[in-house]
């Protein structure tokens, strides 16, 4: 739909009154939009100017605009330390265990919802598989701990069973499975709701054509129901490729210990770590503006491959 | 009803997917049970590992020590004045950005909108971002955890999509023809039609408030103005210190007292949510589809 005043672009004259009037028609508007764009300067585009900082050698007397210029040297200085590997590797190894585990665990639950016959029950196992997602990761973090402490439930369960008790959280070899299983369980039921939308949204018909033509309920999952859910599946997994380098702050941080170091510190953390309170804000910067480029990359590549599979760009 | 007799393998899918439902629903529900039953033992049962899914030994000591905690009351207090503040600055400004930007003819919409789907992609690091609320001279105090949030664009751009497509245009052309203006228009037509957007909006920001942890912990510096989340955690932090230590008899109990007490702490830290989770189930399925459908 054209608004009403559709301009040729021959009359330009034309075009430019019809600008003017436009402007003049809408001054609220502008005058609307004002304060979030005082906000979206100050709060957002303040500090990508202040990221400058990583190409200088930052001190509180030159600040952002003062301090001595000394080009790539931190961006030099992370990729040739001995932690640029083992951040990567941590980083990439907790996404991508966390991308694949978490892909199926929502398909099967919006499918098997999905053909529930007692309504109540596929209502209540809805909305207890929903609340976890809205708990807090502070919170999640102490259930997790709670569960797994040396004299939590699981361990008792261990030991009734004849084995050892585990220290979980002071484990580094279980950190990213502890850190992936927990993201599981908070979230799937919530990842669900995009498939169950899909998945109401097939046509009831082509169910009731195969089913005349003798098709059992496996066939009907594996023929229509997954080839229709299978975009929002492909958007979903393409679009967690570009957050890659960026996950989780907040938890990793709080599931983080002096134990697990080895394998729970990654590139956030880090970046946390040397900044805020090693103080090393330059570098911190580099390090961060690293992170902040390649993932700009990543999810501008993932939308044009999103947008050729699926012909929806997300951006 | 249709009664027909039930072809073999569809018995067999009902079965399994009654079965795996159940396991599912045990799973989520197993741990949440636990952490409720146990805030309400005996320490001694808990220690043991004797609570299962009820509580054993009833006992709320934990709980009263909880209410006569200081620093958690105020930390409860502070968390819902910051929600609350912060929820309503969030939504005043994300309707001021999302209404004109959902304007067809307001020349500008397209920069502004790529100025804001800009820093939705790119996000400035950590040290720049503290700084710069350094700078404003926010540390520590409230507005830091409000301000520098105060619209997400996700959440704007799904306001701006339910504005151009739910509200009729034509209507809204046609008041603007009869002599009403912008901001009218808004206060009279758009928002009174947009109540559900509205409600899941206000959701999304109050529980992201609630929930945030990290602004708090690397903001505030005072402990009057501690978020509960931040309570939360230190307390369980220092908990775990006194746990380890315990090495008599009288410490070991007292870190059995301990670990009630964070049982108890969870669950008081999740009341809210229970409190809110009809209204939540409610409004939030709608929010996913809306933001699922692109504009």
């Amino acid at each position: 739909m054209k608004p009403k005043k559709t301009i040729r672009p021959e009359h330009k004259k034309q075009h430019a009154k019809n600008t003017i009037r436009s402007i003049k028609r809408h001054w609220q508007l502008y005058l609307i939009v004002a304060l979030p764009l005082v906000y979206l300067i100050v709060f957002k585009y303040m500090p990508i100017i202040g990221s400058q900082i990583a190409f200088r050698d930052y001190n509180f007397k030159g600040g952002i605009w003062h301090s001595p210029f000394v080009g790539l040297k931190y961006f030099k200085m992370f990729f040739q330390s001995p932690q640029f590997w083992r951040l990567m590797g941590n980083t990439l190894g907790l996404s991508v265990y966390g991308i694949v585990l978490g892909v199926f665990p929502p398909i099967i639950l919006a499918i098997a919802l999905n053909y529930v016959r007692v309504r109540w029950f596929g209502k209540t196992v809805q909305m207890v598989t929903y609340m976890p997602y809205f708990i807090s990761t502070v919170l999640i973090v102490g259930i997790l701990s709670q569960m797994l402490s040396l004299t939590g439930p699981v361990n008792h369960l261990i030991e009734n069973l004849g084995g050892q008790a585990i220290h979980f959280m002071g484990e580094p070899k279980l950190f990213k499975t502890l850190y992936v299983f927990s993201d599981v369980w908070q979230k799937t039921g919530y990842n669900a709701v995009i498939y169950i939308s899909a998945l109401a949204a097939v046509d009831q018909e082509l169910h009731e054509a195969a089913t005349v033509d003798g098709a059992n309920i496996w066939q009907r999952i594996r023929y229509i129901d997954i080839p229709s859910i299978m975009p929002t599946a492909v958007i979903l997994l393409i679009m967690s490729c570009g957050h890659i380098l960026t996950i989780g702050y907040e938890k990793v941080l709080l599931l983080q210990n002096d134990l697990n170091m080895a394998t729970s510190d990654i590139i956030s953390t880090y970046v946390y770590r040397i900044g805020l309170s090693g103080m090393q804000y330059s570098y911190s910067t580099a390090i961060g503006i690293f992170q902040s480029v390649v993932s700009l990359i990543l999810l501008l590549v993932v939308n044009k491959i999103a947008d050729k599979v699926a012909d929806t760009s997300l951006i | 009803m249709k009664r027909k007799v039930m072809s073999k393998s569809n018995r067999i899918f009902y079965i399994v997917n009654t079965v795996l439902l159940m396991i599912c629903l045990l799973l989520v529900a197993m741990p949440i049970l636990n952490v409720v039953a146990s805030s309400l033992s005996s320490p001694s049962a808990v220690i043991r590992g004797q609570v299962s899914f009820w509580p054993k030994g009833w006992n709320i000591d934990a709980y009263e020590e909880i209410f006569s905690n200081r620093s958690l009351l105020t930390g409860y207090k502070n968390s819902i004045i910051y929600t609350i503040v912060g929820t309503c600055v969030n939504i005043v400004l994300t309707i001021m950005a999302a209404y004109p930007l959902s304007v067809k003819d307001f020349i500008g919409r397209k920069v502004i909108s790529a100025l804001f789907i800009f820093v939705m992609i790119f996000t400035a690091p950590l040290i720049p971002t503290y700084l710069n609320v350094k700078n404003l001279g926010l540390l520590d105090s409230m507005w830091a955890l409000i301000l520098p949030g105060a619209i997400s664009v996700y959440n704007m751009i799904i306001a701006r999509t339910y504005f151009q497509n739910s509200i009729p245009g034509e209507m809204l052309e046609s008041a603007r023809l009869d002599g009403c203006d912008d901001i009218r228009v808004l206060v009279n037509m758009v928002l009174p039609l947009s109540k559900s957007i509205l409600a899941v909006l206000v959701l999304y920001y109050a529980i992201a408030h609630w929930n945030s942890y990290f602004d708090a912990f690397i903001y505030l510096s005072s402990e009057n103005k501690f978020t509960l989340q931040v309570v939360l955690r230190n307390i369980m932090n220092s908990v775990a210190a006194l746990e380890e230590m315990a090495t008599t008899a009288e410490q070991s109990m007292r870190a059995a007292n301990i670990e009630v007490l964070k049982y108890a702490i969870i669950v008081f830290g999740s009341i809210p949510l229970i409190i809110l989770y009809p209204f939540v189930q409610k409004h939030f399925v709608k929010g996913v589809m809306i933001g699922s459908v692109k504009g």
